[in-house]
Formats: C-alpha cells, sequence, structure tokens
C-alpha cells in the first residue's frame, strides 16, 4: 500500500460518507449524525490529499503556505457561521457559493497554467500522447466558465439579498439573445481553444462567464431569489464536478455530481411551487408581467385591532399561522413564537404553514422558526396543511402575500394563476398583518384581502404581534 | 352638531339606540349627544353610565340629528325643521309614515333599507339584529322544549339529541343553526339558494336541498318567491321533517311582501307533543299556520308555537350595542372629516338607499342595487381569457431517454480514460437525486448549507495543484484553498448550528 492507493481509497471513503451526510439529512432525527458524516468525510478527504500533497515533496515553504491558507479559512468560516443571524443565511449561503465558484476559476486557470501554457512542458507532453490534451483544454474552458457564472452570480445574489443592491430585476433590450448570444460565443470559443490553447482565449471565456454570471442574476426579482441560491447552489456543484474532470479525481466528481443534483433538484421544487419552468426562472426576468386585472373592483377592506385578534385567538380551537418573508423583515419570528407558547398553553391548536416559496431560501421559514424555538412537528408543509383551513378558527397570515392569494386558483387571467397557494381563505377568520394595502412581489392584487372573512391588521409585524401577545395575557389575567 | 337618542315609549321596546360605549364614538366623530332620560334604561343602561360616558341628559328632540330605534311615530310634529332623522323606518311596509315624513321639512334615513353590499355591511341592522334574533329564537324554543337538546347517555337512561330543522338560511337561520349546534342538538337547514349550503355546513348544520329543477340565484343578497312546482317540492319536504324534528325554527321573509307559509296547520298536527315551534316571521304574517304575532300558541296536539316579535329586544343589551355600532358607522360615513358635520351624499349608493326623504323632498323608493353576489348574472368578461395552464412535470419517461441518448454519445466518444470519469459521474448524479429527494421540506436549508460545505471539497483541486508550477500557480492555489476552506468551515459549523435549534413540542 503506497500513500496514493492509500488516498484513492480514503477517497471512495469520502464520498460514501458525503452520500450519507445528504442522506441523514432527510430527516430530523438523523439530521446531526448526517452532517457529522459530512464532516468526517471531508476531514478524510484532507487528510488524504494532504498527505499525497507530503508525499509529491512539495516543500516546506508550500506546506506552510497550506497550513496558513486553511488556518484563515477555517477562521473566517467559523467565525461567520457562529455570527450569523438566521434571517442573513440567504445573504450568507450565495456568498459561500461564490467562494466555490471563484475557487473553480482559479482551479481552472492552474489546469491552463500548469499545461497549456507549455505547450512543450512534461505534462502536456504526457497528455499529448494520450490524445488527451484537447479534453484537458476543453475541462479546463468548461471549469472556469461554469465557475465564472457561479462566481458573478452569487455575488449579485448576496448583494440583492443583502439589500446592498435594489432587488428588481434588471430588463437590458434583447436579454434573452444576451444569454443565448453569450453560450454560443463559449461554444465557440471552445472549440478554437481545443484547437489553439491561447492565454487570450481563457482571458476573454473568463470575462464572458462573469458578465453572463452578473446578467442572468441581475435580471432575476427579489421574490425568485429561493430559485436563483439553490441554481446557483447548483452551478457551484457543476463546478467541483468539472475541477474533478481536470484533475481526473473522482472524489470530485461524485461530490460535484451529488451537488449539481441537490441544487437542481431544489430549484425544480421552487419552480414547480411556483407554477414557473426552470428555463424561465434562470433565463430571467418574468414576474414583471403585467396583470391585465389590475384595474378590478374588489370593495373594501376592513381593518381590526390587535385586541379583537387576541380574543379571537383565545376564543379559537385551531389556529394556522402562514408566515412569508415579511416575517423575516420585521424579525417577528421571536413574537410569533412567544404567541404560539401562550396560545398552546391555553389549549389552542396552534400550527403552521409553509408555502415551499416563502421566504428567500428553500426552508427558510423553518429556520426561523426552528430559532425562535417552534417545535418542527407543528410546522407543517403546504401539501399536509392546505386540505385543513376548513375547520380552522382562525388564520394568521404574516408577512406573506402572493402564497396566499385566491386569484392564483379562482382568476385563469392572473399572472400567477396556476401557481399553488395556501387556501387559507376557507378557514372561518383571516387575519392579515400587512404593512399596507401594496401589492405582493409579483405586482398581483390580493382578493383575499377583501373577502368577507378577512381582517387586515395593520403595520409592523413584529410590534402587532407583541400587541396581541400583551392583550392575551392581559385577557389570561383577568 | 347634536345627536339625540330617543327613548322608546313602548313598553315592548327594550332597546335603544345608543350605548354609553357608542357615545364615547360619536364623541369621537365630533358630535355632542344628548339622551333622552331614562332611554336606556330597560337596556340596563343607566342615566349615569351616559352621562360619564360624555352625554347630556336632557330633550333630544331639539338635536340636529336624532336616533331611534322605532319611528317616533306619536312625536314627529316636535322635529325641528332640517332634523336628520335616523332609525328603522320599514318604508317598504309603511307608506303611510314615509308620505307623512316627507310633509315635514326634515331629511328621514332608513337603517333597514341598507343595500346589501359588503362595503356597508358594517351598517346593516337588519343583519345585527337577525343575527341576535336567531340566537334568542333558539333559547326561546330550548326553555319551551321539554327536554335536553344534546344527546347524552347517563346512569339513568340515554338521551336522545334534539332534531331541529330550521328553514331560511340567512343571517338569523345561520344564527340559530350555529346555537342549536352549540347545545348540542342535530340541526337541519333548508333554503332555496343552493349556494347557502356551505355555510350550512359550515357551522355544523346539515343542508337539505330541494330536489327542483329551477334553483334560485340570488341578485339582490334577498331570497325571493319561488315556483309552484318548487314549492310542491318543499312542502313535501316539510311534511317529512315535521314528522321528525322536535325543533322547527322558520326564518323566512320576503322584502316587502307577506311570509310565505312554509309549514301548514296539516303538518303542525303530525309533530310529536312537545315539539316546539319558533315563527321568525310572525310579524310579517309568519311562516307558520297558526302563529299569533306576539304571543305563544300551544295546539291541540301539544305542539308550542311561539310567535315572538320582539325577538332581538329580548337581549336588550347586546341589541342596543349592535344597533348603536351600527350607528356608529353610518355617522363614519357620514362624516367624512371627523368634525361632527353630517354630509348626505348622494352618489354614494348606500347612503342613497336609505335615504327616505331629504329635506322634505320625497327620495323612497331609491332605484335598485344589484350586489351580484352569485357569478352567474355578472356582466361578460371583456378581456380576453388566455388560462396559464397548470405545468405538468416532464414525462419520465422522455426526460430519461434523453439523458441516456446523450450519455451514450459523450461516453462512445470520449476517450478511454475519460470514459471511466463519466461513469462515476453519471451514477453520482442519480445517487443525488434519489437521496436528496426524500429530503424533508424543513431540512431544506440545512441540506444547502451542508452541499455548500461540501463542494467546498474543491480545495482537494486546490491542493492537488499546488506546488506543481511556478510561483503563479502556487499563489493561486493557496487564494482557491483558503476560499474553499471559508466554505468548509463555515458551511459545516453553520449547518450545525442549525440542526442544532430544530426542537420537537
Amino acid at each position: 500500500m503506497t500513500i496514493a492507493t492509500a488516498a484513492s481509497a480514503a477517497y471512495i471513503v469520502a464520498a460514501l460518507l458525503f452520500i450519507l451526510a445528504l442522506a441523514g439529512l432527510s430527516r430530523h432525527e438523523t439530521a446531526r449524525s448526517g452532517n457529522t458524516f459530512g464532516v468526517a468525510g471531508m476531514a478524510l478527504a484532507l487528510v488524504a490529499t494532504i498527505g499525497l500533497a507530503v508525499d509529491g515533496e512539495i516543500g516546506v515553504l508550500n506546506l506552510a503556505l497550506l497550513a496558513v491558507a486553511i488556518v484563515i479559512g477555517a477562521a473566517i468560516g467559523l467565525h461567520r457561521a457562529a455570527k450569523v443571524e438566521m434571517t442573513g443565511m440567504p445573504e450568507l449561503i450565495a456568498l459561500l457559493h461564490s467562494f466555490v465558484g471563484l475557487a473553480a476559476v482559479l482551479v481552472g486557470w492552474n489546469g491552463y497554467l500548469h499545461v497549456e501554457a507549455d505547450l512543450s512542458g512534461s505534462e502536456a507532453l504526457l497528455l499529448s500522447a494520450g490524445d488527451m490534451l484537447g479534453i484537458h483544454s476543453a475541462e479546463v474552458f468548461i471549469g472556469v466558465f461554469i465557475g465564472a457564472v457561479t462566481f458573478t452570480g452569487s455575488i449579485v445574489a448576496y448583494l440583492k439579498l443583502s439589500a446592498k443592491i435594489r432587488s428588481s430585476p434588471l430588463t437590458l433590450p434583447g436579454k434573452n439573445l444576451l444569454n443565448l448570444g453569450a453560450l454560443a460565443v463559449f461554444a465557440v470559443l471552445t472549440a478554437w481553444f481545443v484547437i489553439d490553447p491561447q492565454l487570450w482565449l481563457l482571458i476573454v471565456v473568463t470575462v464572458l462567464a462573469l458578465a453572463l454570471g452578473w446578467h442572468l442574476v441581475a435580471s432575476i426579482g427579489g421574490g425568485d431569489m429561493p430559485v436563483v441560491v439553490s441554481m446557483l447552489n447548483s452551478y457551484s456543484g457543476w463546478a467541483a464536478a468539472a475541477a474533478g474532470f481536470l484533475l481526473e479525481n473522482d472524489l470530485l466528481i461524485v461530490t460535484g455530481a451529488l451537488v449539481g443534483s441537490s441544487g437542481a433538484y431544489l430549484s425544480y421544487i421552487m419552480c414547480r411551487a411556483m407554477n414557473r419552468s426552470f428555463l424561465s426562472v434562470i433565463a430571467g426576468g418574468f414576474g414583471i408581467e403585467a396583470g391585465p386585472a389590475q384595474d378590478k373592483e374588489y370593495g373594501e377592506h376592513r381593518e381590526t385591532s390587535a385586541e379583537s385578534v387576541a380574543e379571537l385567538l383565545t376564543g379559537a380551537d385551531t389556529v394556522i399561522i402562514t408566515p412569508g418573508y415579511g416575517m423575516a423583515v420585521a424579525q417577528a419570528q421571536y413574537g410569533v413564537a412567544e404567541l404560539t407558547r401562550t396560545l398552546r398553553d391555553r389549549g389552542v391548536n396552534v400550527r403552521f404553514g409553509i408555502h415551499p416559496v416563502a421566504g428567500r431560501l428553500p426552508g427558510h421559514m423553518n429556520v426561523l422558526l426552528a430559532e425562535a424555538r417552534v417545535p418542527y412537528d407543528i410546522v407543517l408543509e403546504m401539501d399536509e396543511i392546505n386540505d385543513d383551513f376548513t375547520g380552522t378558527s382562525v388564520v394568521l397570515v404574516i408577512g406573506a402575500n402572493d402564497t396566499v392569494n385566491p386569484a392564483a386558483t379562482d382568476d385563469p387571467t392572473s399572472p400567477i394563476a396556476g401557481m399553488p397557494v395556501l387556501k387559507v381563505w376557507e378557514a372561518d377568520q383571516v387575519i392579515v398583518f400587512k404593512r399596507s394595502m401594496a401589492s405582493g412581489y409579483a405586482g398581483v392584487q390580493n382578493p383575499l384581502f377583501f373577502r368577507d372573512n378577512s381582517a387586515m391588521l395593520f403595520g409592523d409585524a413584529k410590534d402587532r404581534v407583541e400587541d396581541i401577545l400583551n392583550a392575551v395575557r392581559q385577557l389570561s389575567t383577568v | 352638531m347634536i345627536i339625540g337618542v330617543l327613548r322608546d315609549p313602548d313598553p315592548g321596546e327594550r332597546r335603544v339606540a345608543a350605548t354609553p360605549a357608542t357615545v364615547e364614538q360619536l364623541a369621537k366623530l365630533g358630535y355632542q349627544v344628548v339622551v333622552e332620560p331614562g332611554a336606556g334604561a330597560e337596556a340596563s343602561f343607566s342615566d349615569e353610565a351616559y352621562a360619564q360616558a360624555g352625554a347630556t341628559i336632557g330633550d333630544p328632540l331639539t338635536a340636529d340629528i336624532v336616533f331611534t330605534i322605532n319611528p317616533p311615530v306619536q312625536r314627529l310634529d316636535k322635529l325641528a325643521e332640517g332634523t336628520t332623522l335616523i332609525g328603522m323606518l320599514n318604508p317598504r311596509l309603511a307608506p303611510g309614515l314615509v308620505e307623512d315624513l316627507a310633509r315635514r321639512p326634515i331629511t328621514a334615513l332608513s337603517m333597514d333599507a341598507v343595500p346589501r353590499i359588503s362595503r356597508a355591511q358594517s351598517l346593516d341592522v337588519l343583519s345585527s339584529m337577525a343575527n341576535i334574533a336567531g340566537y334568542r329564537a333558539v333559547v326561546e324554543a330550548a326553555h319551551a322544549f321539554g327536554r335536553f337538546f344534546t344527546g347524552q347517555v347517563t346512569a339513568a337512561g340515554k338521551v336522545p339529541p334534539a332534531k331541529v330543522l330550521v328553514a331560511g338560511a340567512g343571517v338569523a337561520g345561520l344564527a340559530a343553526i350555529g346555537a342549536a349546534g352549540s347545545l348540542g342538538a342535530i340541526v337541519r337547514a333548508t333554503d332555496p339558494r343552493p349556494e347557502v349550503a356551505d355555510q350550512v355546513r359550515s357551522l355544523g348544520g346539515e343542508y337539505l336541498a330541494v330536489e327542483a329543477a329551477d334553483v334560485e340565484v340570488s341578485a339582490t343578497g334577498y331570497a325571493k318567491e319561488m315556483s309552484d312546482d318548487y314549492n310542491d317540492r318543499a312542502a313535501r319536504l316539510y311534511a317529512d321533517q315535521a314528522r321528525e324534528v322536535d325543533i322547527v325554527i322558520t326564518t323566512a321573509l320576503i322584502p316587502g311582501r307577506p311570509a310565505p307559509t312554509l309549514i301548514t296547520a296539516d303538518m303542525v298536527a303530525t309533530m310529536k307533543a312537545g315539539s316546539v315551534i319558533v315563527d321568525m316571521a310572525a310579524a310579517n304574517g309568519g311562516n307558520v299556520e297558526g302563529t299569533v304575532a306576539g304571543e305563544v300558541v300551544v295546539t291541540a296536539n301539544g305542539v308550542t308555537i311561539i310567535g315572538y316579535t320582539d325577538l332581538p329586544g329580548r337581549l336588550p343589551a347586546q341589541a342596543s350595542q349592535l344597533y348603536g355600532t351600527n350607528l356608529v358607522n353610518l355617522m363614519k360615513l357620514l362624516t367624512p372629516d371627523k368634525d361632527g358635520q353630517l354630509v348626505l351624499d348622494f352618489d354614494d349608493v348606500v347612503q342613497r338607499s336609505m335615504t327616505v326623504v331629504r329635506d322634505g323632498e320625497l327620495t323612497w323608493p331609491p332605484p335598485p342595487v344589484s350586489v351580484s353576489a352569485a357569478p352567474a348574472a355578472v356582466a361578460p368578461q371583456p378581456v380576453e381569457a388566455t388560462p396559464k395552464p397548470v405545468r405538468r412535470p416532464l414525462n419520465p419517461l422522455l426526460v430519461t431517454g434523453v439523458a441516456a441518448a446523450a450519455l451514450f454519445l459523450l461516453t462512445a466518444a470520449a476517450p478511454a480514460a475519460l470514459r471511466g470519469h463519466l461513469t462515476v459521474f453519471a451514477l453520482a448524479i442519480v445517487i443525488g437525486y434519489y437521496v436528496i429527494g426524500h429530503v424533508h421540506h424543513a431540512l431544506h436549508t440545512p441540506l444547502m448549507s451542508v452541499t455548500n460545505a461540501i463542494s467546498g471539497i474543491i480545495v482537494v483541486g486546490a491542493l492537488l495543484q499546488l506546488g506543481h508550477g511556478g510561483g503563479l500557480v502556487t499563489g493561486l492555489s493557496v487564494v482557491a484553498i483558503l476560499l474553499a476552506s471559508i466554505n468548509v468551515f463555515g458551511g459545516f459549523a453553520v449547518t450545525r448550528r442549525m440542526l442544532a435549534m430544530f426542537s420537537r413540542s
């Protein structure tokens, strides 16, 4: 057994551990052990690779550099992980994606500098002998392209999610042509690079991919961010897989493919939940579709007060809370959790209904509620709870709009028609927490607000929830 | 302006048009309120309570606006010129009163003429009073009924639940269904409008449909008279039910017409001894043959027929509060600037509909208002409707076929060294799909952060490149290692943090 064979064996074990890690995450009971498997797999892979590096006699200086880089990276990573607010998870994840993208670009460039830059060098001659030089060039090119798109795409997503730039979609004229044109140019450049690996081609493709990544995400609006983030997750996986092909490393290929398919699958779930095709999301720029039925007369909405909501809640048998991104923005999850506890102590059956695209990240609402210590077994998915709204006494809609819009099922001309929504209006009474009567992300008016069994509670969700909580406590002391 | 609140001289009327709570709200709109001495006494609101709420006790007839429950027929002469009289004037059934009012230089608004549109719901006294009456009808029935409503199994034997039939599922009927259901009775309800079936069921009642060709779609929100065929079938339904049920509550009213007869004397004769009928339409002639308005009658076969016409007034405090709130909501509508100045806007369909007389000029009857609660008769859709189809998942056979073909071509064309990697790649994608497809929806965010950490595996690639090649390669590798390390450590740590938060109840 040499170091090299031991490393290959370790890679296989690490790949299996990664598969176990993802499998473990499928259930709450096994999720923590899944994470541990992931850590173990990563540790094994790192030890094996460092072993290979030491075996390859890279020198003390390089080893020192390696150690320093890992330590600094680890320090930054652990610090960010410990400090991040759960409402800031989407930004953090987007930022982390960009790192993978950039790393993939650097690995690709290194591949070029190592081989193609010196066509008379030993590595290049070795590859030419096996007729693999062209393949290697293509791998460099593809790896750099995917990595660069991931990098700038994630950066834009990060900026949009952290509200450092406006989240409204950018609409350049002929943007679909721009995207398609970029892909066509990429294909041509790849062929050219395989025949004649010139440095300037690599520079051009890097710039092209950076621009494409930027444009792709810039033209997608803030409400579609769940899809964008999971799509970028997928891209970062494919970028790692491309690096694996480049370095002929199966561990990278397996891991990249796992991450790639995970992101693709999540994107698929998100798209289905919005009744949109995946292509239309990544091509960007829908949701700007103007609704035709905007000037329709809906009647008037009714306003209610925190006190009457408190009375309603304490008199209710069953309550369902449907949170949306507005709850995260207002940081209302702690108040909501406290209200849930208070009501459950009084014997009210309180549950949560989560729409798949609520929030800015798949599963974002679940994490926020978990952070506020809401037990996960009362947090249900749309499909699990949608039949229970009939017979529910009160529904609280907190910071959600499009995901509870009856127009999606009732009005075939609505821009969101066909999108699966939470059927909150089937409950006896619906209370909608809202800042104002403005429409939601899709720009569609919500007829829910004008239904006879709906009442609006205006103001900051956090303050209003606190008001209700106080009123409920007063009711219980009387 | 000053609002006067009348005391009703009729001893049968216990309600009052304002309560201390509504007086405060009226004051917020800029009005002063004068309450006639003893106005709220029957509804348990003392003069002191009104005074504490900011009202003065005095002569209400000199006020600019006069609130009343019933029209003060004896005292109309005392109203000053320009006074606005607001109350339940019942203009549809009292043409004499309307003529009388129109002879005077006053304005008269009738609370029972509010159109049934959602916007006007907050001022609709017919709804708020019917709600109380429906509840009270059940209480009266329970009082007269010699048994439990709810079924019980006791040591002394089994008690069957009472069976209640509610005829007409309007506001009063629905309130009765809810109240009887809460007492534990088995409740059935009939109504010619099939769209109310869901409302009946939502209150725990069973909807009995009359099998007939001409189901009614209501354009005014009220029921209307039905065809003969329908009435025959309905009669059979009532005859069958009369033999079976213990309590019948009838609520069928058609605005401006005598109440339709639903339960004939023959049907009453087939009912069990001890059964109770509450005829809520007694004031308009009754739905039951044998009803005497305002009286309780016991038939020869022991059936009690209750014909009270003052059911809302039998809950005077509650009825006054709701009526008073309806008036406050009206005043909000009539006082757009909240400055205590009443402004009547005839462009507003609600205000137009309820105005019987304006400044001595007869404005009754108002132009009809269609509320079109039902979808059938609305104007045709002018917009070209292009329904968006619900997206179906792609045909899995097709997807698999295309993927298989692509993989075949790619692998066949690839050199031998690449083939092994492609195999691993394809298998890993399939495994990833199956493993991730089972992830619980709540764990999607931890899944993303863990896959993020795992995709930091690219650090392996950078490590392998370190030391091969010149200084530039090393430099780039070190940067890549640093970035990927952030991912690896940050990703796993944040996942760990998140997973620790999930807890079970």
